[in-house]
């Protein structure tokens, strides 16, 4: 059924149409919505045999699903920055007990300085906790996303977080096609977990592994994983099966087939490629897009076949391994040792900056040349920051540097005495 | 149902079983068919007091839910020494996650146990969440009270050992004062646990008006027992408090684990009550009172109080802590009660 | 359930994990030696019969008593018990009134007809007892019990010894005595009353393996006392023989008793209710130094028997009448000896009745060959075997400490040496354990319970019949008082050990069965010992 509906109501539907039997709540934006759709759904009888939890942490969030997963209900929160921080410690315990739990991650920014807007600092910090971890592009992929995590996730014993651009999705009203509960139920059976709580066959769940088993232990989690790889391509066949749209998978390629140059990119942010893409193509150039939707599992063949006939790469995230670079970059360089590819890391779009056509036209034909640096900033104001590195410079106490940047850019909220 | 002291003047009240007593009269742990919850051949220290008190809560647990039980479990001593792989001791379906969210994972045991119950695919089964008192008046606090605020169906269990025994002895804030301890040594002008600090997570449990709080030792076997046993009676968030000395971090002989015990509640040091939303409902009375110097000299973690001129003001603060107690929860020995 | 890896482990899958190999102590459960056993002069088992009586068996509570004194219910009228004495549970509140639950069973037993446990297979041989007082009573039950013949030859016309002819009614009833003794005819002991024994030799040749004698002390010891004819000097061992005779002594209104036990004790009060109007004792030193059983000089003084201490009769028989007598005070000197004063008072006696204690009658055993004879005593070995090889002996006349329970500790003592000695070996007795004292045991478990009080007859009656003095339990009472026991040293089955052990490391065995370590797991930390009222369990060092 078509809808125009904001993102994180979008995937509160989504998520219901799943029959999640417990959910956990704890506040922080820009996930909120998705929750609060989701309480008032279990609180009108809507959605039925479903225990909502608001619980007082995200930490406890986790921790509520840690236990009802492990008791055999399908589970699901939601967080989003300092809140996924918050729970790290049980997103980890989530993983090495093999639990299907479905998260979405509404990406923003971490703190300090506290900052609510979109980039994929939080995920990504994320990267080696053992979660599957899907991007959506659209709203419509979040929440098809969604629909296909809780049978991945349930297939592997694996949790998967499925994260979204924050604001940029969640706020955004959009047409969207929501299936229908018979769609979602001919493509996600009931869950039967692998491993459950269950006086009528007791188990010890989370034992203390000694360094005899645990090399062996973690390993199994990466061949999950790897398995994860085959796994998710065929569910996208599936998926389009049953709802008839081709959504998911591992990568997506736009306009690749002859392109010298591959712009990389997770999330909402293709939209804005796509379309400058289409206009260096309109003008010629030789340029196309690679989509990554499952950064955990990193699909390296995938992305080293869709690289094999192009020059040069150009890998644009909204992430920043700081004293490194970037942190996709990294994953694709290494999916592409010994093609003897150009590559360029180009950081953008850090808490919420914008990321316009405009600078990434410039930043493209840059890179076609060849003239651009190996790390980017994109818009830095070099003018900030170098104004503060002088401060630094001249005087020990040089006050906090957001505020004295604010301060220097102007903006409203700069009026902080 | 109320404690209904068993008249038998041989053993009185206060052993184990009792061959005289009818079988159902008999304390769970007497029985031959009692389900060991926590088996042999776990890791804990000789004369431990948790291993002892987990089985006691645990079997007592089981008993009163007719086996259908689940337990979440921090992490500590009493998860370390009962599932190092590969072996578990535990013989009923148990979970360990982490530290600090004992009480949490066990809110989410109870409600994917709600809802499979309600779509007619589980039954009536009740859930145990326990740790000791690092995890649970320290790191699990957030998780226990938010666990308690939503009157979640499920009875935490805090095995109360006065410090961070498994890392090898550090201060909690259950740690009580004066006691010597990694982070808190015999040393300087205020030897030991520096007083004035802690927290009786009991007290603030009866704060947050659950059902019920309560507190027990090793000791005292049957009133554990018919303390448990009332908690599973009762929907809603329960608490209860056992005290379980430590041999290891007390520095008390492995024999007298319920010595110690005994001792702590007849000085006053620990009260031993019940309460029901919030308002205490009755005490276990002390049966031979007696000076805390009793209680505290048996222990190396107070040997610095007993040096060649005893810390008498130290002690007689000490005393004060457990009178303060004694009339608190009036816990005076009564005439005609044993 | 296809569990993950490592993390996912199967329940109770430790016990894999031996911790018992960690273990440098290791209990074990031990049976220590109940201090009221070990005071009996029968050697009872009272912890043990006790244990039965405490789940309200009293007939197995009966026939565990009965393996060692066939004789409960004289034995819960007359014995001293020192076995209360001994009682751990006087640390707590006051002694387990064993007497009275002994006394308990003992009528329950007649009551209902109880009988002994058939005896061992017949031996064949023949064992003469001569005496049928507390001594040959238990010698002959005990050979009977072990399958020999036994035969009492018993001088008097009613059996029974110094219980018929030296116990007054009052403390014990006749027809309690008579059914008792009834009961050891019916197991099969064979008596033959008004049957004098003179020659010991000539019995043995006459067809018995083996002689006991059990002959007592009646003869009353005499001190010189100037006296005429018309004042009555009786002796206490003629006067109570004399209340089992048709016509009751005559005492007259005001009677003197000379002495300071037991019997002088039974004389005045029996004087008082033979219709005396002062019963008056007179004893030479003060009350402390006595003889006689606190509780007895009370219950006397409670009748009205008045003693006057620190007193000797120097002369009887003075007056016209020939009924006053002389007494002279005495003072204790710095060894407290009583020592004459010269202060002298005359008072009015009716009869003078002398209790100074009694000797045995041994001119049987003249021309018994090898036979030792002491002070009055005939002196004997551990297996009370007298110099004469196959002739045993005794009772009051082969000890000091002159009981009924002594004698029927004698008799079986001597019957254990007597069937070892048929069969040509010596009587070893097993070796004691070592005493439950009351530090051994963890008295926290018991909880307090006073000793229940008998019901004591009415003064009145007291004074002027021969009704028992000292009632007995009832059911309810007898249980309370049974279950008062503190099974020292004896696992009881409280299954303290079974539930305080961290380790799940005691099998408990089910009912009567007790308890067994699991050596595999226990770590030898102890609480079980510690923690065991009773003392049961002891912790010894581990040797590999």
């Amino acid at each position: 059924m078509l809808k125009q509906t904001e993102g994180s109501h979008a995937v509160a539907e989504a998520v219901a149409l799943c029959r999640p039997e417990v959910i956990c709540a704890y506040p922080i934006s820009p996930q909120t919505h998705i929750v609060e759709g989701l309480g008032e759904m279990v609180k009108s009888g809507d959605l039925k045999d479903c225990e909502f939890i608001n619980v007082e942490s995200e930490f406890a969030a986790m921790s509520v699903a840690i236990g009802s997963s492990a008791t055999g209900a399908r589970t699901y929160t939601a967080t989003a920055s300092q809140g996924l921080l918050f729970m790290v410690e049980a997103v980890y315990n989530a993983s090495g007990l093999g639990l299907p739990i479905v998260m979405t991650v509404a990406n923003r920014a971490i703190g300090a300085p506290i900052n609510i807007w979109n980039d994929h600092s939080d995920s990504l910090s994320q990267r080696d906790c053992g979660w599957i971890q899907l991007f959506a592009e659209t709203n419509q992929e979040a929440l098809d996303l969604h629909i296909q995590a809780f049978k991945l996730a349930e297939e592997l014993s694996l949790p998967v977080m499925v994260c979204m651009d924050g604001f940029i999705l969640t706020h955004a009203y959009e047409r969207v096609d929501i299936p229908t509960q018979e769609q979602v139920d001919a493509f996600l059976p009931p869950y039967e977990p692998r491993q459950v709580l269950d006086p009528a066959e007791p188990v010890s769940i989370g034992a203390m592994v000694g360094p005899e088993a645990f090399m062996e232990v973690r390993y199994l989690a990466h061949a999950k994983q790897m398995q994860a790889l085959e796994r998710i391509p065929q569910m996208a066949e599936e998926f389009q099966a049953v709802f008839g749209r081709a959504i998911g998978g591992l990568t997506h390629s736009y306009r690749t087939d002859d392109a010298d140059t591959i712009v990389i990119a997770m999330g909402s942010v293709l939209g804005t490629i796509k379309d400058v893409v289409d206009e260096m193509r309109d003008a010629g150039e030789k340029i196309g897009v690679l989509g990554i939707t499952s950064f955990r599992p990193f699909p390296i063949a995938a992305v080293a076949a869709a690289l094999k006939h192009c020059k040069r790469f150009v890998v644009l995230e909204k992430s920043l391994a700081v004293g490194s670079g970037g942190i996709v970059a990294t994953d694709v360089r290494m999916a592409v040792t010994g093609m003897g590819l150009k590559g360029y890391t180009v950081v953008a779009g850090l808490g919420g900056r914008a990321i316009t056509k405009k600078s990434l036209h410039a930043l493209f034909a840059k890179a076609g040349r060849g003239e651009l640096e190996p790390v980017t900033f994109l818009d830095l104001d070099w003018q900030v920051v170098n104004r503060q590195l002088e401060r630094e410079r001249q005087t020990r106490r040089s006050g906090p540097a957001a505020e004295s940047m604010l301060r220097d850019v102007g903006t409203v909220a700069s009026k902080i005495a | 149902m109320s404690l209904q002291p068993v008249k038998f003047y041989q053993t009185g009240t206060f052993t184990v079983g009792n061959r005289l007593l009818a079988p159902e009269e008999r304390s769970v742990q007497a029985n031959m068919q009692r389900t060991s919850s926590l088996n042999s051949g776990h890791r804990a220290c000789q004369g431990c007091g948790e291993a002892l008190g987990a089985r006691y809560a645990i079997d007592a647990a089981m008993n009163a839910t007719n086996r259908q039980l689940i337990a979440a479990n921090a992490t500590g001593c009493l998860e370390v020494f009962s599932t190092p792989y590969p072996e578990t001791s535990w013989q009923i379906p148990w979970i360990h996650s982490l530290f600090g969210n004992a009480a949490a994972v066990a809110t989410g045991i109870a409600a994917a146990i709600k809802v499979k119950k309600q779509k007619g695919q589980g039954g009536d089964v009740r859930v145990v969440a326990q740790g000791g008192d690092g995890g649970t008046t320290d790191i699990g606090f957030g998780c226990l009270s938010g666990m308690f605020e939503r009157n979640d169906d499920v009875l935490y269990i805090c095995y109360d050992n006065g410090g961070y025994m498994n890392t090898g002895v550090q201060r909690s804030s259950a740690t009580p004062p004066a006691a010597r301890t990694a982070t808190t040594m015999p040393l300087g002008p205020e030897p030991g646990n520096v007083f004035d600090q802690g927290k009786f997570v009991p007290a603030i449990a009866m704060a947050h008006e659950i059902p019920y709080v309560a507190t027990a030792t090793v000791a005292d076997l049957r009133d554990l027992e018919y303390k448990v046993t009332k908690a599973m009676g009762i929907r809603g968030a329960r608490y209860i408090h056992i005290l379980v000395p430590c041999p290891l971090g007390w520095g008390t002989a492995s024999h007298d684990t319920i010595r110690m015990a005994r001792l702590a509640k007849e000085t006053g040091i620990f009260p031993v009550f019940e309460a029901e939303y919030g308002e205490v409902k009755s005490v276990l009375a002390i049966r031979r009172p007696l000076p805390v110097e009793e209680y505290l000299r048996p222990q190396k973690r107070y040997a610095h109080l007993f040096g060649k001129s005893p810390a008498v003001a130290t002690i007689a603060r000490i005393q004060a802590l457990a009178d303060k107690n004694i009339r608190k929860y009036r816990l005076q020995a009564r005439q005609g009660e044993h | 359930m296809d569990k993950p890896f490592a993390i996912t482990l199967k329940p109770g899958s430790s016990l894999a994990n031996h911790t018992g190999s960690w273990r440098t102590t290791r209990p074990e459960y031990v049976d220590r030696l109940p201090p009221c056993n070990a005071a009996c002069p029968a050697g009872e088992n009272i912890q043990g019969w006790l244990f039965h009586a405490e789940s309200g068996d009293y007939e197995k509570a009966w026939h565990a008593l009965v393996e060692n004194n066939p004789l409960p219910a004289i034995m819960g009228r007359v014995c001293y018990h020192p076995c209360e004495g001994g009682c751990n549970r006087q640390h707590m509140d006051s002694a387990v009134g064993i007497n009275s639950v002994e006394r308990f069973l003992g009528d329950e037993a007649n009551k209902h007809g109880w009988k002994f446990a058939p005896a061992a297979a017949t031996s064949g041989r023949r064992v003469l007892v001569i005496g049928s007082g507390p001594a040959g009573l238990s010698a002959a039950y005990h050979l009977t019990r072990m399958g020999h013949k036994a035969v009492i030859y018993e001088e008097a016309p009613l059996a029974g010894g110094m219980m018929r002819f030296g116990i007054p009614k009052y403390r014990l009833p006749r027809e309690v005595l008579d059914t008792e003794i009834q009961r050891l005819l019916d197991f099969g002991v064979e008596l033959h009353l008004e049957t004098k024994v003179t020659d010991v030799q000539e019995m043995m040749k006459g067809g018995f393996d083996a002689v006991f004698l059990g002959v007592g002390a009646h003869i009353a010891k005499r001190a010189y006392i100037p006296a005429g004819d018309a004042n009555k000097v009786l002796d206490a061992v003629a006067v109570l023989r004399g209340m089992e005779d048709h016509d009751a002594p005559l005492l007259g209104r005001r009677v003197v008793v000379y002495g300071g036990g037991n019997t002088a004790i039974d004389v005045a009060r029996t004087a008082k209710r033979l219709g005396a109007e002062e019963s008056i004792i007179v004893y030479r030193r003060t009350r402390d130094k006595m003889p006689a059983h606190d509780f007895e000089v009370e219950e006397a003084l409670q009748e009205g028997i008045s003693i006057k201490w620190l007193s000797t009769i120097t002369e009887a028989g003075m007056g016209e009448r020939g009924d006053d007598i002389m007494v002279e005070k005495m003072a204790l000197d710095e060894n407290g000896f009583p020592q004459p004063t010269g202060e002298f008072e005359r008072m009015e006696a009716d009869s003078v009745v002398l209790a100074l204690g009694q000797d045995a009658d041994l001119s049987l055993l003249e021309n018994v060959p090898g036979l030792v004879v002491d002070k009055g005593m005939i002196q004997v070995d551990a297996g009370m075997m007298t110099g004469h090889p196959g002739v045993f002996a005794g009772g009051d006349m082969a000890g000091n400490e002159r009981t009924v329970t002594v004698a029927v500790g004698h008799g079986k003592k001597a019957a254990r040496a007597i069937d070892a000695w048929l069969r040509g070996e010596q009587y070893a007795a097993p070796p004691k354990p070592e005493l439950a004292t009351f530090d051994r045991m963890n008295a926290w478990y018991y909880s307090d319970a006073p000793k229940t009080m008998r019901p004591v007859l009415d003064i009145i009656r007291r004074q002027s019949t021969f009704e028992e003095v000292l009632g007995g339990l009832d059911e309810t009472n007898a249980l309370f008082e049974a279950r008062r026991c503190m099974s020292c040293g004896n696992c009881f089955e409280c299954d303290n050990c079974y539930g305080v052990c961290p380790d799940n490391a005691v099998i408990k065995l089910g009912p009567g069965k007790r308890f067994q370590f699991n050596y595999d797991y226990c770590k030898g930390c102890g609480i079980c010992a510690t923690e065991c009222p009773c003392g049961a369990i002891r912790i010894v060092a581990e040797e590999n």
